[in-house]
């Protein structure tokens, strides 16, 4: 005996057998793949195909005029990763990521916790609030912060004005750190933000309950179940700060090559494509164990 | 004689301009006594316990634990502990540093920490799951892990918001039962929020009835039950019969129908119009040719609805007052069974009866 085809009799169903509840099954998770099927290969042609582009042309040579020529596959461009210049470069870039993490974060915590702890509708507007430098365009708002950090600038003006010596941030790397915090404080309010809404805050209670101070009761209860907000947030920022190249290229100075800036000048100025494809491999990894150890760190605390 | 546990003067909590949501409330809670707030959501029975406990500070008036002022003081400079409706229990930490918590506060001797969890962990059966974290106990178990978080603290006062309100009914018994008995062992004052009437009469040395932010009545489960002062007490608790009356002289009155009856005495003056209050298990379904007990109220009834509880009866009875009567009566051998349409009299002892205001 052969069961009839599934889809003949719509109006009177068949009882369901295992072999129906299976194709069911499978029907299901073939419309998830279907619905997810733009983004996959999306991300195939423009994500995975050009990272393949780079690592094989991290193993590539050059010819005698300097173009990369794909033969003579060797490791050449990666023992150069292991230069004093480019410790030098990465450990400038790692330093200023860190340091402008760690400012992001003093900065976005209470101001998330604030905004978390507001009513609905003002919690709405403060949002909107951190949203709006979003509404312009990036390069713009940059090239805007070069007006205020430069020796015209009103830092500048109120320093003299107080009579003081003339400031001058523009192309330090003080100047790229304020950009940077600048450019990725949302990235971080919004993950804390997220983490401390949905707190409970009767968790908070219970802790001032049990003879915690309100310090204390932050330090063993609020923060810790805030941190995956933090994690979030941190490695949002830390991650386009250390390979930045915008903010360093347009408010930091010639002196202070940072790997963004290094690897675009392998590529066009050096005319090195193998070493930038190696260092920007080598950034990559950097940034996956990064993420991983965080993420890892984050985790024991829940 | 000890001081009492929690002393409440004139406390009156407005949020904003006009929410009210506790009025001038008075309230005596005596040392050792396990006294519950009783009422409706939105009553104002958390917004008193969080004054207790000082999560809210009342608009006027005074908090006094055993006879000192708690004025502004914040919740950690209180002797008092809280068992949270859902438990609030640290979801980052195990069962053992959850119990700690208080006592690492309070900067105890680790040894001596030590030694209390594992003895309160004990009395809550709870020693094997000591490493466990909240989300892998069942309900029952974290309601057991707050309490013994709160109670490890040996607080002055102990006060239960809902505690057992995320349980199931089976298991809610039990706790009631097991809270109880906590309670007499340790000796310390329980105050204790719920909404259910029967949790309160089981449990309650004494209850206090709140509505719409004032305290309505104040006294043993027994006298709430028995003697409510008001509508509103009587309502509340239980399954009850009104029966507007106008007061013929000091023992009887007259129905709307014309009927009279016998009633208690209440200090109406005869040609008031009050209410009567009748719990349905002290009235009785008789038959016609029944002798009827002296001096009881007797009215021709018939039998409108008859609902199957198990262990008893409901039946709705109409006396010609507009209104039907529940009674109540037992489901067991002698006692008579009437079907919808039957004809009874409805007797109770005038003595049964309540008047209430209206």
């Amino acid at each position: 005996m052969t069961a009839p085809p599934v889809a003949a009799e719509p109006e009177t169903p068949a009882p369901v057998t295992p072999e129906l509840e299976h194709a069911a099954i499978k029907a299901e998770s073939r419309r998830g793949l279907l619905i997810s099927l733009p983004a996959y290969i999306y991300l195939v042609l423009l994500f995975v195909v050009p990272l393949v582009l780079v690592f094989v042309y991290s193993f590539a040579t050059r010819d005698s005029t300097g173009l990369t020529v794909l033969e003579d596959w060797n490791l050449e461009s990666y023992k150069r990763l292991f230069t004093e210049i480019v410790f030098e470069i990465f450990a400038r870039s790692l330093v200023l990521a860190v340091v402008t993490t760690v400012i992001c974060l003093l900065f976005s915590y209470p101001f998330a916790y604030y905004i978390a702890t507001r009513s609905p509708r003002v919690r709405n507007l403060l949002l909107i609030f951190v949203m709006i430098p979003f509404w312009s365009n990036f390069l713009v708002r940059t090239y805007a912060w070069r007006v205020i950090l430069g020796s015209e600038g009103p830092i500048s003006q109120i320093s003299l004005a107080l009579g003081g010596e003339p400031i001058r941030l523009l192309f330090t790397t003080t100047a790229v750190l304020i950009g940077l915090v600048y450019g990725f404080l949302p990235f971080m309010v919004l993950p804390l933000y997220a983490a401390l809404e949905r707190m409970d805050w009767r968790l908070v209670e219970a802790a001032r309950d049990l003879y915690a101070d309100g310090w204390t009761s932050f330090r063993k209860v609020t923060l810790p179940l805030s941190m995956p907000g933090v994690v979030a947030g941190s490695i949002l920022v830390f991650i386009p700060s250390l390979g930045a190249y915008v903010t360093p290229a347009i408010l930091g100075g010639a002196k202070t090559t940072l790997l963004g800036d290094y690897i675009v000048s392998q590529f066009l100025a050096a005319r090195n494509w193998p070493f930038g494809s190696a260092l920007s491999f080598a950034v990559m990894f950097v940034m996956l164990l990064a993420t991983i150890f965080y993420f890892r760190a984050g985790a024991k605390t829940l | 004689m000890s001081k009492p546990a929690v002393e409440l003067t004139g406390v009156t909590k407005r949020f904003g301009d006009d929410v009210v949501a506790v009025s001038e409330l008075d309230l005596t809670i005596n040392d050792g006594e396990f006294f519950s707030l009783l009422g409706p959501s939105g009553c104002g029975k958390t917004t008193t316990l969080r004054m207790i406990a000082g999560f809210e500070f009342p608009t006027e008036g005074s908090v006094r634990v055993h006879g000192s002022e708690m004025g502004l003081k914040p919740p950690n400079q209180r002797p008092i502990n809280t068992v949270f409706q859902s438990y609030a229990l640290f979801p980052h930490m195990t069962v053992t540093e959850n119990v700690a918590f208080g006592l690492n506060m309070k900067k105890v001797e680790k040894s001596e920490v030590q030694k209390r969890v594992g003895r309160v962990l004990d009395q809550v059966q709870l020693s094997k799951r000591a490493d466990a974290r909240p989300s892998q106990l069942s309900g029952g178990m974290q309601q057991r892990v707050a309490l013994a978080r709160a109670l490890v603290n040996e607080p002055e006062v102990l006060l239960l918001d809902e505690p057992l309100g995320a349980l199931d009914l089976k298991l809610r018994q039990a706790m009631q039962v097991e809270l109880k008995d906590l309670q007499g062992r340790v000796g310390i004052t329980f105050i204790y929020v719920t909404h259910d009437q029967q949790e309160a009469l089981t449990m309650s040395d004494r209850i206090g009835v709140m509505s719409d932010g004032r305290l309505l009545q104040v006294g043993r489960s027994e006298e709430i039950y028995e003697r409510p002062t008001s509508r509103f007490v009587a309502d509340f608790i239980g399954d009850i019969n009104f029966i507007d009356v106008t007061m013929n002289g000091s023992y009887s009155a007259r129905l709307g129908s014309g009927v009279e009856i016998g009633v208690p005495e209440g200090g109406a003056q005869p040609g008031n119009d009050v209410t009567l209050a009748l719990r349905p298990e002290r009235l009785a379904l008789y038959d016609l040719d029944e002798e009827i007990p002296a001096g009881h109220n007797r009215l021709k009834a018939r039998v409108t609805r008859r609902l199957y509880y198990g262990d008893v009866y409901f039946y709705d009875v109409d006396v010609g007052i507009g209104t039907e009567i529940e009674v109540k009566e037992e489901n067991r051998p002698g006692v008579g069974l009437y079907d919808v349409g039957d004809e009874a009299y409805l007797v109770w002892s005038p003595e049964a009866a309540n008047v209430v205001l209206s």
